[in-house]
């Protein structure tokens, strides 16, 4: 039986964030993490570090965003200096474009929206023109119909895949252990701790974080806390590697570093199914030719859907366990924006054995409470 | 790299253009093959690390003869026949789409 | 707008040639789609025209027979689009299909594939350089526009083709400048479990050995029980590397063609989501059929090579069974007159598979070539080499979908043609499991790369569509 302070089910951003964390303040650490078919969201992801739209209605989502979004150049520091791996963060601003008058006038009710919600001066996106949006972006052919945007100096990006890779690299990197092909067959607690059976062994630790995307329902369950987690599917499209365009993150379109376009994403409530569909991608491409009509010449490479993690109010979940001291679940589909929090708050609070007041909105508890519904921005 | 075996002739022969420069082509050349025939050097540029390539399977699956056929970039050349007064250019590296 | 029709054929190469004739003899609505644009597949590339050329003796009987296959398709009443490519299946079954950069849809109650096969990948070092090619590709560029390679030029691999090809050359008047033959010495004793097969096989034997003699007549150097193959050069190939007999030598060439076995085309079916498993014997993918090719989807069948390598008149019996069987399924045919007229065709193919356990043993592909060196490419696209598939696999990505996450290998244009079955041996091989259970990459969509206007036009012309 192999012992740790902490064990982490689960391998993908959330996981491996909070777990990196934990080895950077001396803990040991065990990560268990699934098949290689498994759904794995980490894998299926746009990339954005993204702020303008968290939130509203629900404003400490809104203030948890930002503060990661500003913890996150010291993540990206760190695990390029420990591992030499970077995640190639990119926190140059992001926009939503607009391609008409109407949609320019919603997303400039719903920033106000977020203004008056939030305490003065603290949520800076703003509204800008085309000719702004072109000051920003020289040089790339917007098409005609875009008006304007909304823009954040918070937003950027960053390439989810190295993330993951330099979050394993790290946490291996400080002693940490990283197991895969182990899903959890059996969790339950011994007096000390927890006790995890998994095919290919047994484990114990004092403490236990569920941050198995989809899987984490029923594990939850098992130690008393209640995961409302929904599917839903998001499709993205890939394009050939193509010259660099000074493109800013954006919700719809952007460019990665090794040139390659994405463009994304669709929202669809399928269950579980993760096809990807030809109609879906033609709605994307629709719209991407609208921002920026030179995409019509680059050619798709792939496309894939992944099932982001949701939660009914789309804001992360974080519990501990009332009736199994020890044991957190922690569930987001904005892992990535997330990472820096998850891997100082998080970690610390793990460690420490209690959640922080500042996430104390997000217990799952809220979903029990009568016209509590919040909106996504 | 290639040569035209001689009296093999059933079709039309004509002219393509290749970076500028005049090329023979036959009706049923594909594009690949015409390059194939023009010179010995590289056809492209890899997009990773601008190493040089050219075809290799001639058959659509391994995506090494891409080039920019009458504007239109990253086409596969063993899959375009050729026509009278097309004009063909290497690709060195990423296409670029904004002008 | 979309067309229906009963059946819809992917490929006109002799399964779904022989199988849209039988199809539309049956009655059915049968549709081919294929990407080239004549019939043929790659067996019979271009035979229509290049059939009228007075050179066309030099490609041998075997692809001329080719022909009158085409012709009966042209007269056989199925509805055909070439110059089609097929980029996205959806159940059951839609067909988005581009044809002149713009995509319609191909609506059909049964589909069969019929894609045929592709070159296995040989990877080694220095294998991207310009001027390496395979043998498969100088075919094509014989049989669609009468090119042969330039000297100096060296064939290296070993099978069937290699042969074929070699002889077609010399009845061109052309001689390659060296043979390197990749068989391993004592090949034959591996393979002597089979030789029943070989012998009930005896006429493809005996043309095998016709062609073999052939080339040692010529004069055409040819070395046997070659290995550590490289190409080496700066812009283009220029020197070929082997080793023989623990020595290694260098020639000068500028064109190397190599060749080590075709596999089944597997990109649609496993994108379909149909079961397949992998096979030892052949060291591939090979979809889960019944006998009437019937594949593990309802509604979905598969002939010819893209099932498991046959060759190309088992190819044509496959075609004809399977529309039997699609026929039967679709309630155009009794189950007896289904296994009436699939009688003769199971024994002719019987015959004409007899020989392959014996073709596979004997060119089974060295295990340099399916799990190469550290510093070989097998990522051709995204130029990821063994070495950063190991070290993915060290660092703890048990299967080809996490490999591809951390190295990027099988992102690229080709989505894995080129690697996929490279990276499960590698996979297998670090791991020390099967390739059964290090698993194989998963293919998505879109199957051939569509431009992003392609796919928005699409969404333009069914936005006009009655709902």
């Amino acid at each position: 039986m192999k012992s740790a302070d902490v064990i982490v089910i689960g391998g993908g951003v959330v996981g491996t964030a909070i777990a990196y964390g934990l080895v950077s303040r001396a803990a040991k650490v065990i990560v268990l993490d699934g098949g290689d078919g498994d759904l794995r969201a980490s894998r299926v992801n746009f990339g954005l570090v993204w702020v303008q739209t968290k939130g509203l209605g629900f404003p400490p989502y809104q203030a948890w965003s930002r503060r990661s979004a500003d913890l996150w150049p010291a993540l990206e520091a760190d695990l390029a200096d420990r591992t030499g791996i970077s995640p190639q963060l990119e926190q140059k601003g992001g926009v939503v474009y607009c391609l008409d008058d109407h949609e320019m006038e919603e997303r400039r009710t719903t920033l106000l929206r977020m203004h008056n919600q939030m305490e003065a001066g603290t949520y800076e996106a703003r509204m800008i023109d085309r000719r702004e949006l072109e000051g920003l972006m020289p040089g790339v052919p917007f098409g005609p119909e875009v008006v304007g945007a909304s823009f954040s100096p918070h937003d950027g990006a960053c390439d989810p895949l190295s993330l993951l890779r330099a979050l394993h690299a790290g946490i291996a990197a400080k002693g940490g252990s990283i197991r895969p092909g182990e899903t959890v067959q059996e969790l339950k607690r011994d007096g000390t701790g927890f006790v995890i059976v998994t095919a290919k062994g047994t484990y114990h630790a004092a403490r236990i974080v569920i941050a198995a995307g989809h899987g984490s329902v029923a594990l939850a369950k098992q130690v008393g806390i209640h995961a409302p987690l929904v599917p839903e599917r998001g499709q993205i499209l890939v394009t050939e590697r193509l010259a660099p365009m000074s493109l800013l993150a954006a919700s719809g379109v952007r460019q990665t570093r090794d040139g390659t376009i994405l463009i994304g994403v669709t929202n669809d409530s399928v269950g579980f199914n993760i096809d990807a569909s030809a109609g879906a991608a033609a709605r994307l491409a629709h719209r991407a030719t609208r921002i920026l009509p030179a995409l019509r010449m680059a050619r798709l490479v792939r496309t894939w859907a992944g099932l982001r993690v949701l939660t009914p109010d789309k804001a992360p979940l974080y519990a501990q366990s009332d009736t199994h001291p020890g044991a957190f679940c922690v569930n987001c589909h904005s892992g990535v924006t997330l990472a820096a929090v998850h891997s100082q708050d998080i970690a610390e609070a793990v460690l420490k054995g209690a959640l922080p007041e500042s996430v104390a909105p997000f217990h799952p508890r809220r979903f029990k409470e009568a016209g509590h519904v919040p909106e996504a921005a | 790299m290639f040569q035209r075996l001689p009296d093999t002739a059933t079709a039309a022969d004509f002219t393509v253009e290749v970076d500028g420069t005049t090329c023979a082509a036959r009706a049923g050349d594909t594009v690949a093959a015409v390059l194939l025939m023009a010179g010995d050097g590289p056809m492209r540029r890899s997009v990773v690390s601008g190493a040089p390539r050219a075809a290799y399977c001639m058959m659509g699956v391994c995506f090494e003869c891409l080039v920019e056929v009458d504007g239109l970039p990253s086409q596969q050349g063993c899959l375009v026949q050729v026509r009278p007064g097309m004009r063909i250019k290497r690709q060195n590296g990423r296409p670029e789409i904004a002008p | 707008m979309t067309e229906s029709f009963d059946l819809a054929v992917v490929g006109a190469g002799p399964a779904g040639l022989a199988a849209a004739i039988r199809s539309s003899a049956l009655g059915l609505k049968t549709v081919v789609v294929d990407e080239q644009p004549a019939p043929g597949g790659q067996i019979y590339r271009a035979v229509e025209a290049t059939s009228r050329s007075p050179r066309a003796a030099a490609l041998g009987p075997d692809y001329l027979r080719g022909r009158e296959l085409v012709e009966r398709f042209r007269a056989s009443g199925a509805h055909y689009q070439p110059s089609t490519q097929v980029w996205q299946i959806e159940p059951s079954w839609s067909l988005f299909a581009s044809t002149a950069a713009s995509t319609h849809v191909v609506s059909a109650r049964h589909l069969l594939l019929a894609v045929g096969a592709t070159e296995r990948p040989v990877p080694f070092s220095g294998w991207t350089l310009p001027g390496v090619m395979t043998v498969g590709a100088a075919q094509i560029m014989l049989k669609t526009s009468f090119m042969v390679p330039k000297p100096p030029f060296w064939i290296a691999g070993q099978g069937p083709l290699v042969l074929l090809y070699a002889t077609q050359l010399l009845d061109a008047g052309i001689r390659p400048d060296g043979l390197l033959l990749t068989t391993p010495k004592g090949a034959i004793g591996r393979a002597l479990g089979h030789v029943g097969g070989a012998l009930s096989g005896w006429r493809y034997l005996r043309k095998g050995l016709a062609m073999m003699r052939r080339l040692k007549r010529s004069g055409v150097p040819i070395l046997s029980d070659v290995e550590g193959i490289e190409a080496i050069g700066g812009e283009r190939l220029e020197r070929v590397s082997y080793r023989r007999a623990g020595v290694t030598q260098n020639v000068a060439a500028s064109t190397l063609l190599v060749h080590e076995g075709v596999v089944p085309s597997t990109h649609m079916s496993l994108a379909l989501g149909a079961a397949h498993d992998w096979d030892d014997a052949t060291l591939c993918m090979k979809p889960r059929l019944d006998d009437w090719g019937k594949a593990s989807l309802p509604g979905l069948s598969i002939a010819g090579d893209c099932g498991g390598i046959g060759g190309a008149e088992a190819a044509a019996v496959q075609g004809e069974i399977a529309a039997i069987g699609a026929a039967q399924a679709l309630d155009k045919l009794d189950d007896a007159a289904a296994q009436r007229d699939a009688l003769p065709l199971r024994k002719a193919l019987a015959a004409h598979l007899a020989i392959r356990p014996f073709l596979d043993a004997i060119y089974r592909p060295r295990a340099a070539i399916r799990t190469p060196d550290d510093n070989v490419i097998v990522c051709r696209c995204e130029e990821r080499t063994a070495k950063d598939v190991r070290d993915a696999v060290a660092s703890g990505c048990i299967g080809p979908a996490q490999v591809k996450s951390f190295t990027r290998a099988g992102m690229g244009p080709c989505q894995g043609r080129q690697c996929a079955l490279t990276l499960t041996e590698l996979i297998a091989s670090a791991r020390g499991v099967s390739p059964a259970e290090a698993g194989y990459l998963r293919i998505r969509p879109p199957l051939k790369p569509v431009t992003i206007g392609e796919l928005a036009a699409l969404d333009e012309a069914s936005a006009k569509e009655p709902a």
